[in-house]
Parts: structure tokens; sequence; C-alpha cells
């Protein structure tokens, strides 16, 4: 569907100027902020969007090459803002920022993105097997539930259109069977007799919210992801909103990578925007190989990529971290628990400074737009635990990585981010030279979210930590020699917790995912030793003692919960322990 | 017949401005001056003016010169017999050879579609311990080698692209000492790989705006071969220049700057480089090793910082040998499994011991007693780097792990080292 001007033909503009992606345009009628508008390159169509208005000139920034372009060029207005095709068949899709489905790209075109081919996002010809929930002369608003269809092992509901206002009756419905995404599987009719067909695919432009639900509700609940340090130390609420920054080689894309595959969410989107190619071809390689346990399905299953690399189009890149929150509000939208894990959040804003930079507007701090911060505040607060009309409840969870120049956390985007987050993830380079992982520093990080374990459990813990690093800057000074006996037993065992408990190793089998449960246990056994009362002759007794101790307790990390092999490690730590058993 | 143009209204740095009609967006043109002809590329259209960049140079350029414009996009010749080759930035002969215009191909092409790329998993053998066993090379990887000035790091770029096997190297040196360039072509020649080498080159002394062709054109001459089946190595250096002179051109076109001076896309224009590294899925591979010199040796400098990350890992070249912090190869778990059983433990086993010896160092140095456990860092952090990061080490990786657990050995205890024990048992040396 095509906007129209007042004399019946398309809208128009010609281009005026070109700069990198930015293209300057002449128009004579109206245009639309944020409307998307084609230039016309012999017969492909690039896509643009209209960012700026001025008299009748409009900067377009184009979500491709414009390479060859020329001033005098048409381009046409759609009248519309960018939007995203929602719809069953969505999981399992790989798609770029703009939702072309990269899978059907390069079986129809290839090894190479070339411009100007966009495809449909959603199989328009599949069929899907659609069951009535509602029936004639039941009145519905935006989002309510209307039919059902299978999407794997998810109920894919299909939902009254989001744009409809206020309260609409049904006057037709299907009844069950199999249709396809553009047969009209009902008809709304509203007070005014205005009526309406609805289809089991819709539209939503991305950078609206979708707000067809009662209420947002207190994240309070933590998502599991299945590492020790989130879980326990800095807990992520279903819901709720988080960000790992870190210098480059911290370890961010590996984190992100182990939530991913561990997270207790429905659905998982992954948004790879503006980071490294490879690193989105180990997901869409391996996701449809590796089982989620939960489900026994693939994790493909449950995933959704959103995949627009740094050496696609930047504009695309602005617009991807959209698109991936748009599907996961959707998902929402049925009752489910969606996490979007969005790598890198700084790429976004980097896209944000090129665009701003080739509109001349005033730089901020480092040359960012002033808008940058409230840009990324109003991105993370789509995320949140919502109670939909029907009463159930659906979430989006955000967690997104941040790249800060120089590793250094002053830079705007990272102030930006934690201005807004519920938990922050701080990578450190420090922890990542000594191949200490995850490399999420214990003593910056912080989170506003409840922990698996009792929160004065954790103080104990907490302690340790802080104590141990306290002594060995002290040590660093004085010597292990001029260290009190006490000091020095405290400071081992704050090591042996970090050891034993803060690093997991998510190259093993069996400690890459440790579940709550067996958090909760092996917490109790660790905190046993912290607070055991021990005797040692000499320091380098102590050394050794909590070096072997450490030794069968990484044995014990990689065994498998409650397996024989499980209990007699155990049991041998019990043992271990006892032998400087001051009691 | 195309038209000329004889009035250029502007010139500021390497652009000069014309007005111009029915010209596209990156086109190139030919500005013909007393001096010579030189290449231009359109960098920017505003009504009717034109932005060009000359790739020569503004100087000596007068504003009744002729500018005829030429219709196409920069190009460059894909066919075999580019080896063996030299050129300069823009893809003349450097050789005194004649030019090569079959196969012409355009540089910059679009990306590869995520979905053809396959997980590399393929390692590169270097013979060079501190790579092979810690920082494992893979096909397909980007990576660069973080140096400083004065160091030898093209000597290092030099003996991994000799000892790697690999069908086709393609060279791109940007503002290359001469010197430097003799170096690169006589290694290679006396090694015998010339042959299967393709150099584009630009000195120190050539235009500035050719180095910023250099990445382009040696990387669309990689992906043509790699698209062919061939295993291509990339040999960039130094990226350092090529963004000093991307930095030349914004200022110039009064772009606002965003850190010490770099345009703001300047991780775009990196990254659309690097990215040309690939594994294609039923094709060949670009694996791309890159200089990146470190202005006043600071990581967090614009171009290292947006670097680092961009590529797959870093080695970080510094007095002579490869530093066991900072450098990191990201691919390394996807080979260094298949290996042998042992090698991921050594890996992070002898660099975490290594870790705990410089803060021996730092205790010994402050005077402190030294303890038994110290004592045994002590004599372990000296071996390890005489056996593993001596740069003049070349053995095989397997032979490499056998010298590590030897290593281990000779200073402690098995149940010190923090390795499994099902390993100890299969490993430590009797």
């Amino acid at each position: 569907m095509q906007k129209q001007c007042k004399d019946g033909k398309l809208c128009r503009g010609k281009i005026v100027g070109i700069n990198g992606n930015m293209l300057a345009v002449e128009f004579d009628e109206h245009v639309i902020q944020n409307e998307v508008a084609y230039a016309i390159f012999g017969d492909i169509r690039l896509k643009s969007e209209v960012i700026r208005i001025r008299g009748n000139r409009a900067d377009l920034q184009a979500f491709e090459s414009t390479d060859g372009l020329k001033i005098g060029d048409e381009v046409e207005f759609s009248g519309e803002l960018l939007s995203v095709e929602l719809g069953p068949g969505l999981l399992t899709q790989v798609y770029d920022g703009l939702q072309n489905p990269l899978n059907k790209l390069a079986e129809k075109h290839g090894y190479f993105l070339k411009r100007g081919i966009y495809m449909e996002a959603l199989d328009h010809e599949r069929k899907w097997e659609f069951t009535p929930i509602l029936k004639v002369a039941d009145t519905v608003r935006a989002g309510d539930w209307m039919g059902v269809v299978p999407e794997g092992i998810f109920k894919h509901y299909i939902m009254a259109p989001f744009t409809l206002q206020g309260e609409w009756e049904i006057i037709e419905i299907a009844e069950k069977g199999e249709y396809n995404l553009k047969t009209p599987v009902a008809k709304l009719k509203n007070s005014k007799n205005e009526e309406r067909p609805v289809l089991m695919s819709q539209n939503w432009p991305v950078k609206i919210p979708i707000a067809c639900y009662k209420n947002k509700l207190l994240s309070s609940e933590t998502m599991s992801m299945q590492l020790r340090t989130i879980d326990t130390f800095f807990p992520v609420a279903t819901g709720g909103t988080f960000c790992t920054p870190g210098p480059f080689g911290a370890g961010k894309t590996v984190l992100q990578h182990a939530m991913s595959r561990n997270a207790e969410a429905d659905i998982v989107i992954i948004a790879a925007c503006g980071e490294r190619a490879g690193e989105v071809v180990e997901i869409l390689r391996e996701f449809p190989e590796l089982k989620d346990p939960r489900t026994g399905r693939t994790l493909m299953d449950r995933s959704i990529i959103i995949c627009n690399t740094s050496s696609m189009p930047v504009a695309a890149r602005e617009a991807s971290v959209y698109t991936a929150v748009t599907l996961a509000e959707y998902y929402r939208q049925m009752g489910l628990n969606c996490l979007l894990l969005a790598d890198s959040t700084s790429r976004w804003a980097q896209a944000l400074r090129e665009i701003s930079g080739r509109l001349e507007e005033i730089p901020g701090d480092e040359a960012f737009p002033a808008y940058l911060e409230s840009r990324m505040a109003s991105f993370y607060e789509r995320a949140g635990l919502v109670e939909l009309n029907s009463g159930e409840k659906g979430s989006v969870t955000i967690g997104g990585a941040v790249s800060p120049a120089g590793g250094n956390f002053e830079e705007p985007v990272t102030q930006a981010t934690l201005k807004v987050v519920g938990a922050f993830l701080g990578l450190s380079r420090e922890r990542s030279d000594a191949r200490r992982y995850p490399a999420i520093h214990p003593l910056e990080s912080w989170s506003h979210y409840p922990s698996v374990v009792p929160a004065e459990k954790l103080a104990i813990a907490r302690n340790f930590l802080r104590r141990g690093v306290e002594i060995g800057q002290m040590m660093k000074v004085v010597g292990e020699e001029g260290t009190h006996g006490d000091d020095f037993e405290i400071y081992l065992k704050s090591e042996f917790l970090d050891y034993v408990y803060l690093q997991q190793n998510t190259f093993d089998e069996v400690d890459a995912a440790c579940s709550t449960e067996r958090q909760r246990y092996v917490f109790d056994q660790v905190l046993h030793i912290l607070n055991n009362n021990f005797s040692f002759h000499d320091k380098d007794t102590a050394r050794s003692f909590f070096l072997e101790l450490r030794q069968i307790f990484i044995d014990w990390n990689s065994a498998k919960f409650e397996s024989a092999e499980f209990k007699e490690l155990e049991k041998k730590i019990m043992n271990k322990v006892k032998e400087h058993n001051n009691a | 017949m195309r038209k000329v143009y004889h009035r250029i209204i502007q010139m500021a740095g390497n652009v000069i401005t014309i007005e111009a009609d029915n010209v596209s967006y990156d086109e190139l043109a030919e500005v013909h001056s007393a001096s010579g002809v030189s290449l231009a590329q359109v960098i920017r259209l505003q009504d009717e003016k034109v932005f060009l960049q000359v790739f020569a140079g503004s100087r000596g350029i007068s504003t009744g010169d002729q500018v005829r414009f030429l219709g196409r996009a920069m190009q460059i010749s894909s066919s075999e017999d580019m080896l063996g080759r030299i050129f300069t930035g823009r893809g003349a002969p450097r050789d005194n050879r004649p030019e090569v215009i079959d196969k012409m191909i355009n540089i910059g092409g679009p990306s590869v579609n995520p979905a053809k790329r396959i997980i590399p998993k393929n390692m590169i053998r270097t013979g060079i311990p501190m790579i092979d066993m810690f920082n494992t090379l893979v096909e397909s990887q980007k990576i660069p080698i973080f140096s400083i000035a004065g160091e030898n790091y093209n000597e290092l770029l030099a003996r991994i692209a000799l000892q790697a096997e690999v069908d086709v190297i393609v060279l791109g040196g940007m503002g290359l000492k001469y010197d430097d360039y003799l170096y690169f072509r006589n290694t290679l020649e006396e090694k015998g790989a010339l042959s299967r080498t393709v150099m584009f080159v630009h000195t120190a002394s050539d235009p500035v705006v050719e180095c910023l062709l250099v990445p382009d054109m040696a990387l669309a001459v990689a992906e043509a071969y790699a698209l062919e089946g061939k295993r291509v190595l990339a040999l960039l250096t130094d990226m350092t220049n090529f963004a000093d002179s991307m930095k030349e051109i914004a200022i110039t076109m009064e772009q606002i700057p965003s850190n010490r001076g770099y345009p703001g896309d300047l991780y775009s224009e990196l990254a659309a480089r690097y990215e040309k590294a690939v594994d294609f899925d039923g094709a060949g591979s670009i694996t791309i090793l890159a200089v990146t010199t470190m202005p006043g040796d600071d990581i967090t400098h614009p171009v290292p910082d947006n670097t680092g990350y961009i590529t797959e890992g870093q080695f970080y070249l510094r007095g002579g040998r490869i530093e066991p912090f900072g450098s990191l190869s990201r691919l390394k778990n996807n080979v260094n499994g298949e290996t042998r059983s042992d090698h991921r433990t050594i890996m992070d086993t002898m660099i975490r011991l290594y870790a705990d010896y410089k803060e021996t160092m730092e205790k010994q140095s402050m005077g402190f007693q030294m303890t038994r456990w110290d004592n045994k860092l002590l004599k372990y952090g000296k071996l390890f780097e005489q056996r593993m990061m001596d740069l003049s080490v070349n053995i095989p990786l397997e032979e490499a792990l056998d010298l590590g657990w030897q290593t281990l050995a000779e200073c402690l205890e098995p149940a010190e080292s923090g390795i499994r024990t099902e390993l100890i048992n299969q490993y430590w040396p009797k």
C-alpha cells in the first residue's frame, strides 16, 4: 500500500544531495517524519527513512549503499513508518536489522547481501492450523487473544490488531482449519459500523512500544541464567534490565552466548548489532544442534536472531535493536517470558553518532548526539513484566552488552546505560587477563534484583570477597610475612570462593550450566568452609591446604549434580576440611 | 561522449569541488593537470556541486584544469595474472610490467551474508608457541598485531605468512617505509613465495589518498580468489596509517570529529574491511593478519581500541615478544579442543601461573621475603619466558605442549598446578 498525493499519483521527490548514506531530497507535497522512502536506482529500490525535514527538503538515511545514485534521481515515499511483520513463523528465523530473512536471501542470491533486495519476513503461503478462541458477537480490544495456532512447542495466539481503538465486535470468525497468513480469519465491527478484517499476521512500527496490556508490574522474580556469579551475586529479574559493559577481550560475547543457551526464558531473541559476523555464525550453526534440556527441542526452536553485523549498513544497525525489541514485545503479548540480548548497544549508539554527524547536529560528549540518553532510556524501558488484558503475565527482559571506548566506564554510553538498568555486570580486564571467567567484577558490579540465596548468607560471602581484596592490597605493601595469620586465612578463603564459586567453566559440559538448586546446595557448602575455624601451623600449610581443597572442588563442579561421583567428591571435601579443623 | 569540466571552484586539502550534472556518487574521474593525470573519486554531491577526492593530491592543480568523469567506480583485475605482481595503492603496476586489465571487479563490494559463513575450524600452524599453543591462529580469522613503532612487527608478519599453509598471499602496505617494502619483496622472493603473492604497496612518500584504497584493493582481489576456492592470507600493514588517512580526509571535509580527531564512523569503516575475513560455505577463505601500531603504546587510542572490538583477538608484540597478557585469539577454542586433550588446560594453567609469577616479581622487587611458593614461581616464570615466549623458538604445537608439562613438573607438585586429576595422571611427566 503506498501513500498517494492529492492528484492520485505516488508521492515522490528528487535527490538534491548525497553524503555517505544520507540523502537530501526535495519534495512537493507532504512527507511524514520517520516514514520509509525508496530511492530509485535503475530497476532496484533502495530503502531509506526520513529523519529530518527542513522546508521542502527532507534528509533520508539510506539503509543501503548509495553508490551510483545521482542528483535528480527519484525517490518514492511510502507513507508508512518502518515496520515489522508479526505472526506465526518468526521463531527459528534469522533476520537482518530490517527483518529480511537471511537464510532465504542466501538461498536465492548467494554469498553476498546485494542491495535493494527485500524479501517477505514470513512465509505467506505456509498454512497454519488455526483454532478460534472467541466467537461471533464477542467484543475485543487491541491485543486480545482471538485464536491460537501451534508454533513449535508454543501456543501462538492470534491477537486482535494492536492498532485497534476501543471495543470492536466480532462479526465473523473462521472455523478450526488451516489458513495462510494472508487469509482473513475474522472480521470486526466497531460502534461506528466500520469493519476491518483480522489476518494471522500484522505489521507494527518498530520504534513505538506495543502497549496492549493492563499494568506494568514490579519485576521481582529471578530469571536464572545458570551462572553462579549472576544468579547468586548479581541476579537478573524476569522483566528486568541489565548491562554487561567490558573492554574488548573481557568475555562479553562468551557471557551473552552462555546466557542465551542457559537462561530460563521461554523465548530468546538475540540482536547481534554491529558486532562480528563470526559470532553470529556460531549461534546460527550451533543452536539448531544444541538441545534445550527443559523442552527437549533444539535451542533454535525458542530463538529469533536479528543479525546486523558490523559491515552491514549502519542505518539498519540503528533499526535492528528496535526490530528485536518489537518481536520480544509481540511474544510477551502471548504471556511468554522473552529475553532480549543485544550485543552491542555501543554499536547502536555509534550508529546514532554517525547519523547525527552527517546531519551536522551539534555534538554532545565524545560527539554522541545530545539525545543519546533519552534514546537509551526509552529502549530499556520497553522491558518489563506486564499483566495482559486477560490477566495473564508476560515479560520482556533486556540485557545489553556495552563496549566502552578504551574500556573506560566513564564514557557516555556506559553512563547513559547505568542510569536505566536494574543490574550492572561489569566485566574487568584484570580478571580476564588472569583467566578468571566469567570476568564479572565481584565488587564493582551491582544488582537491584533478588538473589537465589538468602540475603544474609550472601552478605557473609560478599564480606569475604571485600576483605580478601583489602588484605591482598595490604599484603602487597607489608608482604606475606607481615600479614596476620587470621587475615591470611581470610585472604585464602576469599580466593577459594572466587575459584570454586565465582569462576565457572563454560566449556565444561557440566559446569557450563549450574541449576538454581545446585547453586543453593553448593553455596551452603562453600559457606560452611568460609565459616569454618581452621588451624594451621604456618602460611605455607594453609596455602597448600586451600589449593588442594580447591582442586577437589573444581572436580566437584564438573561432576553431575547428585551423581555417585558428586557424592563421593563431596565426602572427600568434608574429610579434607576436617584435617585442619580447629573445633 | 562524456562531458569535460574546466572550472574547479574550490580546493581544500585533497578535495576539489566542481559544478557538474549527471554525476553519480562514488564515480571516478580523471583530473588532467600540468603535472599529469590523476584519478579522483566523488565523495559528496550537493545540488550541482560535486566534491572529488584527488588520489595524487591537489598540489599543482589549477582552477582551469580539466576534469573528465569515467562513468564507473574504482576497479581492479581479479585475474590469475595478478600473482607475482606489485601495484600501487590505486592499482597501477609498481614493477615496470604491463597493466592487468582482464576480469575487472569493483572494490569495496557488499558484505557477505552471515548465513553463508561457516564456523572456522582449521588451525593455521605457525611454529610459534605463543601463537600455536596460547593464541591459536585459525583460518578465516581477522587478527591484528598490536605493536609500537620500532618493534619488528613486519618481520613477524612475514614469518607467519611464510610458514602458514595458504594458497595465496595478498599484501596491502599502507604508509610503508621504502625499506620495509623492499624487505617484504625480497623476503617473499627469497623464500619462493612471491609467485603466489599479490602486493599493493603505498609507501610513506605516496599521496595520502592512495593509502585509503589499499585495503579495499587487496581485499577485493583476496575475495575473488577465495570465491574460486583458494585459501587466501591477507596481510595489512599498518592499519593505523589507514585510519590516519581517513582522519585527514574527514577533517578536510569539515566532518565533526568524535575522538581525538577521528571521524565518528571509524569503527564502521575499519569493520567493513576486517569483516572481509570469511570462511565461505562451499568456497575458499580469507584470513586477515594486520598490523596496528599504537601511538604512545596506548591501547586505549581510538585505532587499536576500535580494532580490538572488531577483530577476533590480537597479538600484542612488545619488547620483541608476544605478550601473554593482552594477546588473545578469540577463535582458539574452535580448534584447540581437537588438537590434544591437554591443550586447553595447559594453556590456561601456564598463563595463570605466569600471572602469579608476575605478582611475585613485584613482591620481590619491593624487597619482601620470598616464600617457598614464591621461589617455585620465580623458577617457573623464567623457564616460561625462555621456552615459550622467546620468538626464536620454532617448534610444532605437540612439542610445545610436552615442553609445557616438563616445565610444570620441574617447578611444581602436581596438586599445586590446579589441573584436574584425570589429566595429571595422563600427562604429568613421571
